[in-house]
């Protein structure tokens, strides 16, 4: 089974052996990979119960819960690392939602889609319409995605709150591509971070 | 499918007598329990299910009083989420119980019944008697136990204080510590039983006629809290029972009424009124926080195993929030715990009825 490339990047770039709680886990992908092949202790946590039944069928460690609500149940430090792919501009308040990761989290993964690639930028110029594209495919009405990001906007949070950004990877489609202009040239970003 | 096979009806005597978190202690302990499936010879696949509050060890096989299938026959048994051909599954009749187990029926010391003689008990007072039931049978380390409402107080539990006999938990539609609605529904039950008349003080054996009219009404009472508002709506609604017409009286007009009448003198038939009374008392009596010094995390402490929680969204006598608080106790002490809500029609009966979410779950869980 091969992961989904922010996932690859992330899976590669784990401690062996480490704590980790993944975050929107879904069937549990990234979860089982990290168990098989870096004897990672892995748990996580996923809003669809219907994920999260396939992830216990699994034998995976899965609690159905919301981000924005049920990371508070963790204690601090209760892991070497915070995994959240793909889920950060669903959340109610991304900025509170980083600050749980890191406070569970020694060190925490982020991945998103970049509002601002450049795709975006002239679908949004051309059409003067909320882009609908493969990793934000929905319907602004319908979608989940409620708080778009851009790589410049994440990093400008980071800032912010002080948080170090140890390692960042950047992609268009499945292949990764350099840091440069990343903003523009960035379908989606993966951001590796401790306090 | 077919149903499971049970074995003889069996029960025995365990070697030591049992002390009670009451401070007292039973000196004689029958424990009445069933087995399905083969035994391993390493003796590493037994999963121990444990019973809810009117249930007994007849999980899978047909009851000898009501010759209705066993409680969870729709779980366990061959090919079934907990497979008789793969697994030892033992179910045993709490202390406490009436089905064969030592309880308030069964005679005392001096060849009369115990009645209200009998000491009180606890739900690890039950936990105690069937890690001494493994003990006898030779049973080390369980593959699960599995439990819901009661039986998952049980689980939880028996996870708490015997942390090293079991390699999995499988807690359903449970809680860590009963409510004070919770408390409130059984003593209306335990008044019931009490205020009818034959009850005599719990003394009624001799007289070949006990309260089953109270004890009818306490399971009258406790259905309802079984079942959710919408699945009682769907099944019953405002229809009315065999008439065309409300009666203006006072008969069972309402097929709710009917349902409910129908439910509490068929428990009454088959159950102890004075079980009902102990072992209501010992799931009100239940706070596995408060055994452990108050903090439930600290319950869990030296937990090896690895956990499922299971609610239903229309439970409201066990709500979701009841477990999502031990999950929170098991992830403070880092314990694998898997925990999921699933949706179901039929309020806290879920557990046992046809929710195919739940069987993938168990089976899942179990493998």
């Amino acid at each position: 089974m091969s992961l989904r490339a922010d996932l690859a990047v992330i899976a590669a770039h784990v401690a062996p052996g480490a704590r980790v709680l993944d975050v929107g886990c879904g069937e549990g992908e990234l979860m089982e990979v990290l168990q098989r092949e870096k004897g990672c202790d892995a748990r996580g946590m996923e809003i669809d119960p219907e994920a999260v039944e396939r992830c216990v069928a699994r034998g995976l460690s899965v609690v159905q819960g919301d981000a924005d609500r049920d990371l508070a149940d963790y204690p601090d430090d209760a892991f070497d690392c915070a995994i959240l792919s793909q889920t950060l501009q669903t959340a109610a308040r991304p900025d509170q939602l980083l600050d749980e990761l890191l406070r569970i989290g020694r060190r925490a993964f982020v991945s998103f889609p970049n509002f601002a690639y450049w795709r975006m930028r002239f679908s949004l110029l051309a059409h003067g319409r909320m882009p609908v594209t493969r990793h934000l495919p929905v319907s602004w009405y319908e979608t989940q995605n409620i708080h778009h990001v851009t790589v410049e906007d994440f990093r400008e949070l980071l800032r912010a709150k002080g948080v170090t950004i140890e390692q960042s990877w950047f992609f268009t489609g499945e292949r990764e591509i350099g840091g440069t202009s990343a903003n523009w040239r960035a379908e989606h970003a993966v951001f590796q971070l401790s306090r | 499918m077919a149903s499971a096979g049970a074995l003889d009806a069996k029960s025995l005597v365990l070697p030591d007598p049992l002390p009670l978190d009451s401070g007292q202690r039973l000196e004689t302990v029958r424990v009445a329990y069933e087995t399905y499936g083969e035994l391993a010879d390493d003796k590493g696949n037994a999963i121990l299910v444990f019973h809810a509050l009117s249930g007994d060890q007849h999980v899978a096989s047909v009851h000898p009083i009501t010759g209705k299938p066993g409680w969870w026959d729709r779980m366990v048994g061959p090919g079934k989420p907990i497979d008789t051909r793969r697994y030892h599954i033992i179910c045993a009749n709490v202390v406490g119980g009436c089905m064969g187990s030592t309880g308030p029926a069964s005679d005392g010391p001096d060849g009369k019944p115990w009645a209200m003689r009998f000491p009180v008990i606890t739900i690890r007072d039950m936990v105690r008697a069937q890690v001494a039931l493994l003990d006898a049978l030779g049973i080390a380390k369980l593959h699960a136990v599995v439990g819901g409402s009661m039986g998952g107080m049980l689980a939880l539990s028996l996870a708490a204080n015997f942390p090293d006999r079991a390699k999995r938990v499988l807690a359903i539609a449970t809680t860590a510590r009963h409510s004070a609605q919770n408390i409130a529904f059984h003593e209306v039950g335990r008044q019931a039983i009490m205020a009818d008349p034959n009850w005599e003080g719990g003394d009624y054996y001799a007289h070949g006629k006990g309260p089953e009219k109270g004890l009818a009404v306490a399971r009258m009472a406790a259905h309802i809290t079984y079942l959710s508002e919408a699945g009682l709506t769907d099944k019953f609604g405002r229809r009315l029972q065999d008439r065309a017409a409300k009666s203006f009286g006072f008969d069972a007009d309402f097929q709710v009424e009917s349902y409910l009448r129908h439910q509490g003198i068929a428990f009454s038939d088959r159950f102890d009124a004075n079980a009902y009374l102990y072992i209501t008392r010992a799931m009100d009596y239940f706070d596995l926080a408060e055994e452990h010094g108050g903090r439930l995390a600290d319950a869990f402490a030296g937990a090896t195993a690895r956990f499922c929680l299971v609610s239903f969204d229309t439970d409201w006598l066990y709500p979701t929030a009841e477990s999502r608080h031990v999950v929170h106790a098991l992830n403070a002490v880092a314990a694998p715990v898997s925990f999921v809500e699933l949706s179901a029609p039929y309020g806290h009966d879920s557990f046992l009825l046809d929710v195919p979410a739940l069987d993938r779950v168990v089976k899942g869980f179990l493998e």
